[in-house]
Parts: C-alpha cells; structure tokens; sequence
C-alpha cells in the first residue's frame, strides 16, 4: 500500500496540519456531534497522559486527578464562584490542575517505577475522597450541578455554544492549539531530554541534565493537558461527576493511549476514537462493557504493545522513512 | 480520661483487624515484587474472589471449616494460573506491563463477579462458635475478630518458617537478592516464582475468606484495599516482609482511630501518613534505597 504509506510519511511531517484537516471534518463521520466532542476531549486527556508515558516513561496510573481537578476548576469556577466569563472559568480547571500537578509530582517523583504508578494512584485516590466528602464544594456522590452555559466572548463577537455543532468547533480550535503546543514541546531541547530519560534517566543525569526537574516539568505539562481536557468536559457535560477523579478514569486513559499507541504523536486521538465509538456501539448490544474492556486491555499489552497507530506506523513502508514518529 | 479510652480501645481492636487484612494483602503484593519486579493489580479481585468462593463451598458443603480453607486454596490455584499463562509471557519486557495486564484482568474479574454473583453484595455469617463476643476483661469483642487476628498470626508465623527454615525458602530469599547466581547455581527459577505467585495470591484470598462474614462480599470491595494494601507496602519498604507487617498493622491502627475522631477522614489519613513517610523516609520504613526500582 504505497499510498497509505505516503499519506502516513506526510502525516508524519506535517501532523499539526494533518490534525486540523481530519478534525475539521471529523465530526460528520461520527454517529452523533456529542461524540465528536467527547473523542477530541479525552484524545486530550490522553495526549497530556502520552506526554508523561509515551514520552517521559514514566507510567502514571492516577491521571484522573488532573482531568478531575480541571473538571472540578471549571465547574466550581462557573457554577459555585459565579464567574461570569466563559474564559476564566476555563482557565480556572487548568490553573488548579497545574497546581496539583506540581505538588503531586513532587511527591510521586521521589520514587521511580512501579513505585511511582501507584504513588500517583494513591494520590488520585485521595483526591476522589476528598470531593467525596467536601460535598459542599464539589457536589459530593450527586456530582457539582449548575455549570451555566456561557456564550463564546471572543473581542466582542458573541457566540452561542448550546448547539453541539458550535460547541465541537470551539473545542476543535482550543485542542488543535494544545496539539501544536505539544508538538512545539517536543521538538524543543526539552522534548529531547524527555525522550532521553525514557531511554536512559541515569545516562541522561550523567550528561548533566538535571533529570528531576525535567520530570517534574513534564509532569506539570502533562497535568495541564489533562486539566484543560477536564475544563472542557465539564462545560460540555454542564456536570463534574465524583467518578471523574475515580480510578476508572485513570485506567480509561490509560487504555487509550495503549490501544492508539503510546509514544506516537497521533496514538492518544486514535486510542480515543476507538475506544469512545466502539465502547458507544457495544453499548447498543452489552451493558458488559467493563468486562469488553478488560479483554482489550489484556490483547493489548500481550500481543499488540504498540498499540493501532504505532503498529501502522512501523509496518507501512512509509512510515519508518518518516523519522520521528509521527 | 477512662471513658475516652473505654471507647478508643474498641476502635483499636477494630483498627488491629483491619490491620491483619492490610498485613496479608501487602505481604502477598511485597513477597511477588521482591522476587518477580511484578506488580498484581488484580490482588484486589483476588481478595474479592477470596470472599466469594467462601460463600459459594459454605453453600455446598455447608461447612464454614472446610470453606475457609478451600477459598484460600482455589484462590492460590487461580494465580498459578495467572503467572503461567498471563504474567509469564510478560518477563523480560518493561516492569509497567504486567501491571497493565493485571488491571484489565481486574476489570474482567470483578465484572465477572457481577454476572455470576450479581451487583448486589452478599452477607456471609460467622460460625456458630465464634458468633459471639469475648470478654477481655475490660471490654468485650467479637469472638470471630479475634479468630481472624489468631489465624494471621499463625499464617506468619508460618510463612516466616517457610522462608527461614526450609530449602524452597532459602532459594526464595536468594533469588529476590540475586535470580542470575541462583539460576547459574542450576537452580529453576521460573518454577519457583509460580509458586510465589500462587501463594501471594492465596494469601489475598485468605484476607477475602476471613474479610467475608466481617464486611460481606461485594464486586469492588477489592479495589479500595489494593490501593491501601499497595500504600503499606510503600510505607513499610518494598520486598520487605517485616515492613509490611509493622507497616499494615499502623495503617490499621491510623484508620481505626481515625474513624472514632473523624470518620470522613479515615480514608484520606492513610495517605496523608504515606505522604509524610515518603517525604521523611522515601524507601519506607524497613526499604533499602534503590532495591528494585
């Protein structure tokens, strides 16, 4: 397949392009507009998770706690503060994401490994009881109700987000800007130290980086890609269910990214699309979805690590000239 | 003064069982890491499964004995079968894998345990003969708490005489130091972490039979104490046997005492003590720095 093949080589020069092209009309393939919005959102929350995994190596299995902080941020913003700005209020889930981001990681960074994975679980863990039991902030077991929908305030132009349509393309421009965002990360020096780490930390250390810092950095990068995704997923639902900061959640993006392709750039949005529309077409027929999903997951790590894009790109004759990984 | 500490002391008895679970959940998580690197995530279903089957053989043999003691068994027998056919084809690759693997297989466990056993948990009685309580003298206590008190004590002692005092154990304790000289000794290395596995998978299982007529046996009730297990495992320093013990029984006593002064807090204290053990002490109480990162 020749033309497969040029068309992932080019993906792979040109993906923050690539990425504008396909969601801008992503949403007319989809069975419905809502769905569209939800694959861009957790494409999100997996691309800021890909950060820390695919590209860092360093597996955090509580990511729940910033795609929930940045969800209760929003939430608590708009619905309890009253802000009256579309824009504050979604900067707020980000901002309190990053902050529990920094000081989470700095904990979770003393220890490396498997010790690290469950350190972050521990810390999401805690999170989840605390809005549990801060019902008077967070809504508790109901979830935080009441997140108003504001109109899009851009320089005076006024648009309404109510319709789905409308709502996809505002988050459709916000994510394509993270995308490029994260492409400009990891095509900078400090993008390479990351890789560097997955590869060898203690190499890395010796060539005189200072390999915790650089951890801790991609940690809060990876905890504001989760809060942004988290902001946005409030305002989409109207709604921050105590289960965003469960562990589920963690293992959701977790799977996601395993079944796109961890450490490939596109890897988190195809890992998402999959499992978003083949979890809403399953749904149709079995309410066993749990049980579908634990079966995925387990193929996955046994027999196809690389997960669906990562395995496109190693086996397509154009996709090993590309050199990155696209 | 004595009326605080007349209506602490149950909390601490209570905090004490609890502790017994954590001990034997984390030893069972502690002893596998320390030989194999692998993190079971599905330790919290096995616990799960552990409850489960103990109502379902007291169901057929309407004998809580015999059931107590093939519900650990069946348990053990299924994480054979987990490291023989899941987790084995997973060594040599990276240290995160199984435990992915694991965290689907609990996905599927526990939405196993649904359709067989269904979403609503199940109670579990004691037994006649230990149905009621005990007088301490000061206080009284259910007797089947202080039963499932007695049997850890003795399954530890048991398991410290396994390790110390005979062959299998000897090559245990060599291997989780040092699996290239053990196996250039000639010794099979892969039959052995089997066999761990099976027994720290039993030993869960254990927990969840003794746990039953306690709490009853619910699909997730697993997935809180993994967590809680795998944080006194940090706590107490991992691959350590005696840091698991000491480790599990403070974190019994912490939200025991916890739930008498502020029971929202219980389950956020355990966490706050990890976070303040790692700051202080980042290898756990009884860890050395470095072993098996």
């Amino acid at each position: 397949m020749p033309g497969a093949g040029a068309l992932i080589a080019w993906v792979g020069r040109h993906p923050v392009a690539a990425f504008g092209l396909f969601f801008a009309v992503f949403p007319f393939l989809m069975p419905y507009k809502s769905l569209a919005s939800q694959v861009l959102i957790f494409g999100l929350f997996a691309l800021g998770f890909n950060l820390l995994y695919g590209y860092t190596g360093l597996l955090s299995f509580g990511h729940a706690a910033y795609y929930g902080l940045g969800a209760y941020g929003t939430g608590i913003a708009l619905a309890k503060l009253k802000i009256g700005s579309l824009w504050l209020g979604l900067a707020a889930g980000p901002l309190l994401a990053v902050l529990g981001g920094a000081a989470i990681g700095f904990f979770c960074l003393r220890r490396r490994g498997i010790y690290f994975a469950m350190l972050t679980l521990a810390f999401a863990q805690l999170l989840y009881f605390v809005a549990f039991h801060l019902a008077d902030v967070t809504g508790g077991d109901d979830g935080l109700r009441g997140i108003p929908q504001l109109p899009l305030n851009l320089f005076g132009w006024k648009w309404s987000l109510e319709g789905s349509l409308a709502f996809y393309y505002f988050t459709f421009v916000l994510v394509w800007l993270a995308v490029a965002g994260l492409k400009r990360i990891l095509d900078s020096p400090f993008g390479t130290v990351l890789q560097a780490i997955r590869e060898n930390d203690d190499r890395a250390s010796a060539c005189g980086y200072d390999i915790n810092r650089v951890k801790h950095l991609s940690f809060v990068f990876s905890a504001f890609f989760a809060g942004l995704a988290g902001g946005l997923d409030a305002l989409r639902l109207a709604v921050v269910p105590v289960e965003s900061l469960y562990w589920v959640t963690s293992g959701q993006v977790v799977i996601m990214t395993l079944l796109g392709g961890s450490g490939t750039f596109f890897g988190p949005f195809v890992g998402a699309g999959t499992y978003l529309v083949l979890g809403d077409r399953l749904a149709v027929f079995t309410e066993r979805w749990p049980l579908v999903l634990g079966l995925i997951f387990m193929a996955f790590v046994l027999f196809l690590p690389k997960g669906i894009w990562g395995t496109l790109v190693a086996k397509l004759p154009g996709g090993q000239t590309a050199g990155v990984k696209p | 003064m004595d009326f605080a500490l007349a209506a602490v002391l149950p909390q601490i008895f209570t905090g004490l069982v609890l502790g017994m679970l954590f001990v034997l959940l984390a030893i069972g998580l502690s002893l596998i890491f320390g030989l194999m690197t692998v993190v079971n995530f599905s330790h919290g279903a096995l616990y799960m499964l552990g409850a489960y089957f103990t109502v379902f053989f007291l169901g057929y043999t309407r004998n809580f004995w015999v059931a107590l003691l093939l519900a650990p068994l069946m348990v053990g027998a299924f994480g054979l079968l987990i490291e023989r056919f899941l987790i084995r084809r997973l060594y040599g690759r990276s240290p995160d894998d199984p435990l992915l693997l694991t965290f689907g297989l609990s996905l599927v466990l526990i939405e196993t345990a649904k359709i067989i056993w269904g979403k609503i948990g199940l109670t579990l009685d004691p037994p006649r003969a230990l149905g009621g309580a005990v007088n301490l003298g000061f206080m009284a206590f259910p007797a089947y708490r202080i039963f499932v008190i007695a049997v850890t004590v003795a399954v530890l002692f048991g398991l410290w005489a396994f390790l110390t005092r005979t062959n299998v154990g000897l090559i245990i304790r060599a291997g989780s130091r040092d699996p290239l000289m053990v196996r250039a000794l000639g010794i099979d290395l892969n039959r052995i972490w089997l066999l761990v596995f099976g027994i720290g998978c039993g030993l869960a299982g254990l927990a969840g039979a003794l746990a039953g007529p306690m709490r009853g046996a619910y699909a997730d009730m697993g997935v809180t104490m993994v967590i809680e297990s795998f944080v006194v495992v940090v706590v107490g320093g991992m691959g350590s046997l005696l840091g698991a013990v000491v480790a599990g029984i403070m974190m019994g006593q912490v939200v025991g005492i916890t739930t008498y002064f502020a029971p929202k807090l219980a389950e956020i204290m355990v966490f706050v003590v990890m976070a303040v053990v790692l700051l202080v002490r980042p290898s756990g109480i009884f860890g050395e720095a470095g072993l098996a990162e």
